[in-house]
């Protein structure tokens, strides 16, 4: 085992030198002082006193309220944790408020969780009441909680989600801004425990889906429609062809060669109607921009899961195809998520995820009870699309059958 | 800092109000504060965008630090003239510490530093586990790289084709479910590779994920190339007077995870033995006693989750090996496939990494140019990879359920006789 740092190292006590790195890094010889391959911090000197002696003795733990959890050791020790929701973009002042709590509560130890939540941790029931007390009374000049309390059990707990237009270049439809208004709706879900089963909702602002949101209760996934532009003047400057060519998982793009202004070029020609829009070109093209106000939009697949409880993991799956973007508050896809997230929280049985909810009353209830309307774009026609088609009698006679009587 | 510039946000300023975090006010208030034009001028390209439904990030940009070849991802504006501050906002990727415990005194010299030479604004966390520094200039890379090495002991994590960033779960410092060291495997294997994290040799991105039971809170089975989940390979640990603790309402299920709806009563019957996907369960309401027939139980966690006081995970603890897992790009999502059932992860987790190390080999021979791991294992067949490449053996684990179609690809070797006849032979049987 690797050796356990008890305390923080005394590094971290000493205040940063903003003169130190031009003092340390010499341009003509960029050898010189430089340390390189140290790896991450060791883990266990942010480990609080309690975690570290208690460390893989834990024997259970119980959720006292929203947000609010107790844990037992074999040892009697007990910790009590405060899990609050954050929108994961944020600035050095916001983590300082954090640390300030950490500082004030939790002698100066915090974590954070994969869904971006941050937890404070607590040994006894009297600091524990005035943490609560403070975190809920913190708010922004705008009247947004700070630090929202809540993520626990049967809730929606924090969105996971990729960067948007703050950043990525790929982005189809924001990121922060849509999750921000999602969880302004679905709020009264994050603090309490009324669902059936505990909903994952996960955010990507195109389909490489960095975070890998396809195996969530409910996703929103940014897609494009339109086939990419062809800058055939500045193509084979900034691509490699045959890469270019490579990347179209359907092969829709071949070699061409074009006259420009006189000058022949070596560019590329795509077969629109093989385009299903996924924008890798663009990855390894910058001379194919995908991106379009008008053509973008997000896509939104439920009932998926990561966990193995009592059924398997499984993918998400599209119910709606496209929505156009509305920034700054997407209240049509927002709409359709609640609407979602309230059918599923009134027919659901206790425990049961979303997906397992479909599959036990078939998918064709759920576009019934949703009303989300089923559209061809719904039938898969990409890889292994067999899979998907109904090939027994078992079916429902729900509201979209229409009886055939005469062909013509 | 002299004059900022501030530019009209009517569109973003709509997302200050409501009762979640708000990441607008935020950034203005920090801005303001701390007289950051690159606040401003984000927020600006940001309106921007609102307006026109479309990104102001240039495609790509390769910067990064000597002698890494990943951890930076280049960033500059379509919008220079307009929003200055920001023409160049690269992102910094900081490997987060095992499981994402903090103390207070790194976080805030790690603020310190970023207010000096970045924007100020931050991910905690990025998708893949890192800290993420969003928005610095070319000039400022060494300077950070050189802050971040030598007065907070951190360093960059991964980025393009190569091993990156590698997560886990709470695991053991905070979790009675854990049936492996999460935290002290992750560590052990970020150190190990750190050659593999900074320096892209691969054929596309590698991910390793570590949960440390079947209900795998880090995603590992959707997310990583390489998922290590733990599991159990004895008895179910029951305290039957918690079980009767459970059933006689004395306990809330769940841990109370269902408390604000009225579910009616707990009924051990409905709620546990009626769920449970192998039915290897019995509650003998007579006797007051629950059994369960572990050889059919498949360790999913749900009468574990449910009834966390008086069940736990046996003590013959190890992991699973899953491999392949990805999103969509190119080919399709793919959930990671059992590779091996179960294996023992002790200090130093030599077995681990030799196995890690073994698929690497082949795949930075074989794998084509951003193929994943899943693709690579898709195109030679899963039991190629499993027999050919990792030398194992075929088990039915391994599959949901054997092949439909009879067109096995049979090896010469395995035919009696080989593959080459004798055509004069053949007629002299059947003539033509």
């Amino acid at each position: 085992m690797s050796e356990r740092p008890e305390r923080p190292d005394p590094i971290y006590f000493e205040p940063y030198d903003p003169t130190l790195a031009e003092k340390l890094y010499n341009p003509q010889k960029p050898m010189e002082n430089r340390i390189t391959d140290i790896g991450p911090p060791h883990y266990w000197q942010f480990l609080p006193p309690v975690i570290q002696r208690n460390y893989g003795k834990w024997k259970s733990h119980e959720i006292l309220q929203p947000g609010v959890l107790k844990y037992k050791s074999e040892t009697g020790d007990v910790v009590y944790v405060v899990r609050c929701g954050t929108p994961r973009l944020e600035t050095t002042d916001y983590i300082r408020e954090i640390c300030e709590i950490a500082d004030k509560y939790c002698d100066g130890y915090v974590r954070w969780t994969t869904r971006n939540n941050v937890e404070f941790h607590v040994t006894d029931e009297e600091k524990l009441r005035a943490l609560i007390e403070d975190l809920k009374s913190r708010k922004m000049p705008g009247g947004a909680y700070k630090f929202p309390i809540g993520g626990t059990g049967a809730s929606v707990t924090n969105i996971v989600h990729t960067q948007g237009w703050i950043h990525c270049h790929t982005a189809a439809i924001d990121a922060s801004g849509v999750v921000k208004a999602i969880m302004d709706e679905l709020f009264d879900y994050f603090g309490s425990h009324k669902l059936p089963a505990q909903v994952r909702i996960a955010l990507a602002c195109c389909i490489n889906m960095c975070g890998a949101v396809h195996c969530s209760d409910i996703a929103v996934v940014g897609i494009h429609r339109k086939p990419p532009l062809i800058e055939d003047d500045r193509l084979e400057k900034v691509c490699e062809i045959p890469l270019v060519i490579a990347s179209c998982p359907l092969g829709a793009i071949k070699p061409a060669t074009v006259e420009v202004e006189g000058q022949k070029r070596k560019t590329v020609r795509v077969n629109v109607d093989r385009c299903m829009f996924c924008g890798n070109c663009y990855t390894m093209c910058p001379a194919m921009p995908i991106s379009d106000g008008q053509g973008d939009g997000l896509a939104v697949v439920v009932g998926g899961k990561v966990s193995n409880r009592i059924t398997p993991p499984r993918f998400s799956k599209v119910v709606i195809p496209y929505i156009p973007n509305e920034p700054p508050r997407w209240p049509t896809a927002v709409k359709w998520i609640k609407k979602i997230l309230e059918v599923y929280s009134q027919h659901a049985n206790k425990y049961e995820r979303i997906g397992d909810w479909i599959e036990r009353i078939g998918w064709e209830r759920f576009f019934e009870l949703t009303e989300i309307p089923f559209t061809w774009h719904l039938i898969d026609d990409y890889r292994l699309a067999y899979d998907t088609y109904r090939t027994s009698m078992h079916f429902k006679f729900t509201n979209h059958v229409e009886t055939m009587v005469d062909f013509e | 800092m002299g004059e900022v510039k501030k530019h009209d946000t009517p569109l973003l300023d709509e997302l200050k109000s409501g009762p979640w975090p708000s990441f607008v006010d935020d950034i203005y208030n920090y801005a303001e504060k701390h007289k950051k034009q690159a606040g401003f001028d984000i927020l600006g390209q940001m309106e921007l965008s609102y307006k026109n439904k479309e990104t102001h990030w240039k495609h790509g940009g390769i910067v990064g630090v000597f002698g890494y070849g990943g951890g930076v991802i280049g960033r500059y504006s379509d919008q220079q003239e307009k929003f200055p501050a920001i023409w160049a906002f690269h992102t910094v990727r900081v490997n987060q510490p095992a499981a994402k415990w903090y103390h207070t005194s790194a976080l805030r010299k790690l603020c310190d530093l970023w207010d000096h030479r970045g924007s100020g604004i931050m991910n905690f966390h990025g998708s893949t586990g890192d800290i993420i520094l969003l928005g610095t200039v070319t000039e400022q890379l060494e300077y950070i790289f050189y802050d971040l090495t030598h007065q907070l002991k951190m360093d960059l994590g991964g980025s393009g084709s190569n091993l990156r960033t590698p997560e886990c779960c709470v695991g053991m410092s905070r979790c009675e479910w854990s049936c492996i060291d999460t935290q002290d495997i992750i560590y052990e294997l970020t150190m190990q590779f750190q050659d593999e994290l900074h320096r892209p040799a691969f054929p596309y991105k590698f991910k390793i994920k570590v949960s440390g039971c079947p209900n795998d809170c880090v995603a590992a089975i959707a997310r990583a190339d390489f998922s290590i989940i733990g599991t159990w390979r004895d008895d179910i640990k029951i305290d039957q007077e918690a079980v009767r603790a459970y059933v006689g309402g004395e306990l809330k299920p769940n841990a109370g995870a269902h408390s604000d709806r009225d579910w009616g009563p707990f009924d051990i019957k409905k709620e546990v033995i009626d769920l449970c996907p192998t039915k290897c369960m019995f509650w003998d309401e007579g006797q007051k006693k629950l059994y369960i027939n572990n050889r059919e139980c498949n360790r999913c966690m749900h009468c574990i989750n449910v009834m966390p006081e008086a069940l736990r995970p046996g003590d013959d603890r190890g992991a699973t090996i899953l491999m392949g897992a990805k999103a969509p790009i190119l080919e399709g999502a793919q959930l990671s496939t059992v590779i091996v059932p179960f294996m023992k992860l002790e200090p130093p987790y030599d077995n681990l990494k030799n196995l890690i190390y073994k698929v690497w080999d082949y795949w930075m021979e074989n794998g084509k140019n951003r193929e994943r791991l899943g693709e690579t294992i898709q195109r030679i067949g899963l039991n190629r990879f499993i027999v050919d490449v990792l030398g194992l053996k075929p088990i039915p684990q391994h599959v949901r359920e054997p092949r439909s179609n009879p067109y096995i690809f049979w090896k010469e070797e395995e035919v009696e006789g080989g593959w080459t006849r004798d055509v004069a032979e053949f007629r002299r049987r059947h003539p033509a």
